[in-house]
């Protein structure tokens, strides 16, 4: 395919242009729309009682002394909810004997993680709420928990229908790894500890739920990413007919994967709605977020990597143990993370033989399921930390060895050791332009120097690979209602605009800018005459919205197809008009124009007059179609794979273990560009999230599963004070699956920022013994690491 | 706990007579008892930025404060210095260099901002990176933040110079 009749280098094109968001403006004048800002007609608010045991059989719940309570509407159970409400489980076919218990809105028997909502109280103000929830005596006998996930492998089962504590397991194995090892001329091994972290979204989670009995109809005002997935859930665990179930996603404060998952908080709010027949409220609270929010990562690794005597990888070993916590989420699982990061280890090199071994693993903590850049981060850490080592080990540059060890540009496509398939991917390009960009021989001469002097500057570099634009292969052959394909409207007004509804959602990436480029270029008409709708399951079509990298790369070819359908439609209509052939016309800046000549022949805002107002001056029988509806699932690949290199500059004060990270440079390919400056946005906020997991980001719990870190002002997140300039180029192979090219780019910050930061790290720290394997990389573990503390 | 206490306060130039429980925050009076909900609320225990407003010209974290602590000051909102017009190039360079993603700390980052730029110098990256380090934002990774303060900086100076010749 990939005939891209694109017009990128027409000088009214859109593509591949940086253009400011439209959107943009009402979020600057504090006119945005949140959910959190939402106020309905008879409104109630919800708080809830929680856990204080991270283990524990309710005795007991006395709600009488808060029911009583003036201003409480309703004080709700586990029975109640669980008798309107299907359970669900969060598994998914193609991971074969993966297992978790069903899961309802509150717990009927047990509490499983320290922060499980317990009881939903519902009052005229949210203050009222949280006062009725302090009269809740909830008596739990606690029961031990399993908090640490090595032990909760062999602990007994924490719940007798699991059998053991082992969600999911797998192995992969390509052959020829034990050969290898033993025939190896270097053998490098490390261990890794990868932190528990979360998205900390500024918005928390938030949803108004109102069901309204009169017509059994469902309007959810959801902070979602996925509205089109939670209409359907809705709908089947509520037993709403799914017409009848609206699911609306405003503007979104962040989300990064976080908000796309099930949460007992919002199951069970739609519950009450349901009962009570009233519109409810409910914004979690930063505490709250913290103990409920899925967290993301804790894996610890095991990895090995043999080289020859030239340095040239020949096998990788790998063993990852990945806690979860008591449930697997739904409807995506929290097993993807873990299955991603062994078939992603190792994925820039040229080598066949390849062993995992991944150990999914509940304990009793909240869940853990995919945020930003799910598993590329723990896969691209734990391959370029051994890649590093193995340099250090052979006394090579770190570019000498990967420039001796990666796929060559020239031979794609290329099936990975662990099954992916890579169409074409451009590390040896990436790399050198890495190198050239840092200006890497001048920073080693300047390491040097200042290294005489006592001051330890590191450099690290990292490359990854990233999984976009999913086909069926991610959910749906795993019998997930996940939508692959993405649906458009496009209608044409009377005034000769467009109106555009789509399925792939915006939380602030700038999905509907693009959206809005692709059609405005591919009709050609002048941007500002199209407006994008997105967020809506009654206005637009059903589709997979915004996740795993997906909204340019099939978002933005759904656009494209329904733009040149809507404008074959239009020149149809106008070739009647000017008794002219179609084939010979085209719309260039709102006009069409002889195809040829570029002459002007009647406007678009004419031809749509006519169309609209006058259709009685058209040929007999003519009947212009002036919106067209077009879907677009993915074909070819089963994802569009991309590649980059980031590099890091970090100084190292050995004498506090604080780091100052100077600077960092990412090299990336997400094919076609659409938008330079909304992409370069993506992988720096992409690469922050990514420095904030290597060096400061951490839910830390103690022995009996409690968080003791859940607050703003003791878990650290990034700040401005504290992050460099990042520094970006790009390099562009258009995935030739469609006409458009474009793959993702919103993960590929976050794959590869703390393996580079790492790298960076322990090479400051190089001729001082110590080596850093895990994150965050806190002052008080490098001290650690370098024996003074 | 329960008994409302009357408070005068003028918010965004407009004079304000209310009822306010004393437990109620500003923020939670901006945002609900007045709808001004430009003002977010993202941690609720001042760290986050998100909720800052100006009391009586200075930037204020609007989640720390109690309602009836306003009574008798001035309290501008974004809503407020968007309508008088006294951040026009900071949102027009915010827009032009993509500041913002999601948008929810934006009005707390322009608060900071208003804040940084009142006192006329130009601050250098450094410091608009350190006046910054109360405000989170999750998306942007804040280079771009910087470059937008950091640009209205210049472009003042610029114009006083040229008020001045």
């Amino acid at each position: 395919m990939n005939a891209f009749a694109g017009s990128i280098d027409r000088p009214s094109s859109y593509i591949g242009r940086s253009v400011s968001r439209p959107n943009a403006k009402r979020l600057l004048e504090g006119r945005g729309r949140y959910v959190t800002d939402l106020v309905l007609p008879r409104m109630l608010h919800a708080a809830f009682v929680r856990s204080p045991y991270a283990h524990g059989k309710i005795v007991s719940i006395d709600i009488e002394e808060a029911k009583a309570l003036s201003g409480v509407c309703a004080v709700f159970t586990g029975e109640d909810l669980a008798s309107i409400c299907a359970p669900w489980t969060g598994t998914l076919g193609h991971f074969s004997n993966m297992k978790s218990l069903p899961q309802v809105p509150l717990p009927l028997g047990k509490v499983m993680w320290s922060g499980q909502p317990v009881v939903l109280i519902v009052a005229d103000s949210r203050a009222i709420a949280e006062d009725a929830a302090e009269l809740v005596i909830v008596d739990i006998e606690e029961l031990p928990a399993l908090a640490d996930p090595v032990q909760a492998m062999s602990a007994a089962a924490m719940s007798q229908e699991l059998g053991d504590n082992i969600c999911f397991a797998t192995k992969l194995d390509s052959g020829g790894v034990e050969e290898a090892l033993d025939a190896a001329d270097t053998t490098v091994e490390q261990s890794f500890v990868f932190g528990r972290h979360t998205a900390v979204t500024l918005e928390p989670r938030a949803i108004v739920a109102d069901y309204d009995p009169s017509e059994n109809r469902l309007t959810a005002h959801h902070a979602t990413q996925t509205p089109y997935q939670f209409q359907d859930i809705y709908s089947r665990h509520y037993d709403i007919p799914e017409a009848n179930v609206r699911v609306i996603a405003p503007d979104i404060g962040g989300s990064f994967g976080m908000k796309l998952h099930v949460y007992h908080e919002e199951m069970a709010v739609v519950g009450a709605s349901i009962l009570l027949g009233r519109p409810i409220k409910y914004v979690a609270d930063r505490m709250e977020s913290f103990v409920s929010d899925i967290h993301a990562r804790d894996h610890r690794v095991t990895g090995r990597l043999a080289l020859d005597r030239d340095g040239r990888i020949t096998a990788m070993d790998v063993d990852d143990v990945t806690a979860i916590g008591a449930f697997s989420s739904y409807p995506r699982t929290s097993a993807v993370e873990g299955n991603q990061v062994i078939r992603l280890m190792g994925a820039p090199y040229d080598f066949s033989s390849y062993r995992a071994n991944l150990s999914v693993v509940f304990q009793n903590k909240v869940q853990t399921s995919q945020y930003r850049a799910v598993g590329h981060p723990i896969a691209c850490a734990v391959t370029e930390c051994l890649v590093d080592a193995a340099a250090r080990e052979l006394s090579l540059d770190p570019f000498e060895i990967r420039e001796r060890n990666l796929i060559p540009d020239s031979s794609y496509p290329r099936t990975s050791p662990t099954g992916y398939q890579f169409e074409k991917l451009s590390h040896q390009v990436c790399l050198a332009r890495l190198k050239s960009i840092m200006n890497y021989d001048a920073l080693r001469a300047e390491q040097a120097g200042l290294r005489q002097k006592g001051i330890l500057r590191g450099i690290g570099i990292a490359l990854f690979v990233e999984i976009t634009n999913p086909s069926p292969a991610f959910y749906g052959v795993g019998g997930a209602r996940i939508s692959a394909q993405d649906g458009a409207i496009l209608k044409l007004t009377p005034s000769g605009e467009v109106h555009c509804s789509i399925s792939v959602t915006e939380q602030g990436q700038g999905t509907e800018t693009i959206i809005g480029q692709i059609v405005a270029d591919q009709l050609g008409i002048d941007r500002e005459k199209v407006r994008v709708m997105t967020g809506d399951t009654d206005t637009t079509p059903h589709g997979g919205a915004t996740w795993a990298c997906r909204g340019a790369g099939i978002g933005g070819e759904t656009a494209l197809q329904a733009a040149r359908k809507l404008k074959a439609n239009l020149l149809a209509v106008a070739g009647l008009i000017l008794q002219a052939q179609p084939g010979e016309l085209d719309i260039r800046a709102d006009w069409i124009v002889e195809t040829v000549t570029g002459q002007q022949r009647i406007s678009l805002a004419e031809v749509a007059r006519i169309a609209f107002f006058r259709s009685d001056t058209l040929p007999p029988e003519t009947q212009a179609q002036l919106s067209v509806v077009h879907h677009y699932a993915p074909q070819g690949y089963p994802f569009a794979f991309t590649n980059g290199a980031q590099g890091c500059l970090v100084e190292v004060d050995a004498e506090t273990g604080f780091v100052k990270i100077l600077k960092h440079w990412v090299v990336e390919d997400c094919g076609r560009i659409i938008n330079p400056l909304l992409v370069d946005e993506q992988v720096r906020g992409g690469v922050v999230q990514g420095l904030g997991a290597a060096f400061f980001e951490e839910c830390l719990y103690n022995e009996e599963g409690q968080l003791t870190n859940g607050s703003l002002a003791d878990y650290l997140v990034p700040m401005a004070c504290e992050m460099p300039d990042i520094e970006i180029s790009h390099v562009e192979t258009p995935t030739r699956d469609t006409e458009l090219g474009a793959k993702g780019c919103g993960e590929a910050g976050t794959a590869a920022a703390s393996a580079a930061a790492m790298n960076a790290v322990n090479d400051a720290l190089a001729g001082h013994g110590a080596v850093l394997t895990q994150i965050p990389m806190t002052p008080t573990r490098i001290l650690k690491a370098l024996g003074t503390i | 706990m329960s008994g409302k206490v009357a408070i005068s306060l003028a918010v965004n130039g407009e004079t304000i007579e209310a009822l306010v429980a004393p437990r109620t925050t500003l923020a939670d009076f901006l945002r609900q008892d007045i709808q001004l909900t430009g003002t977010h609320t993202g941690c609720e225990m001042g760290v986050c930025g998100a909720c800052l407003v100006l009391l009586d010209d200075r930037p204020v974290h609007a989640c720390l404060m109690f309602a009836v602590q306003a009574d008798g000051c001035a309290v501008e909102t974004v809503e407020g210095l968007t309508h008088r017009r006294a951040i026009d190039d900071l949102q027009k360079a915010f827009h032009e260099r993509n500041a913002l993603q999601c948008g929810f700390c934006t009005p707390g980052m322009l608060v900071s901002a208003y804040g940084i730029l009142a006192s006329g110098d130009e601050p250098d990256r450094d410091g608009i990176r350190d006046a910054l380090s109360g405000n989170y934002c999750r998306c942007t990774g804040y280079e771009s933040i910087v470059d937008a303060i950091e640009t209205t900086a210049r472009q003042r100076r610029q114009q006083m110079a040229e008020d001045k010749a």
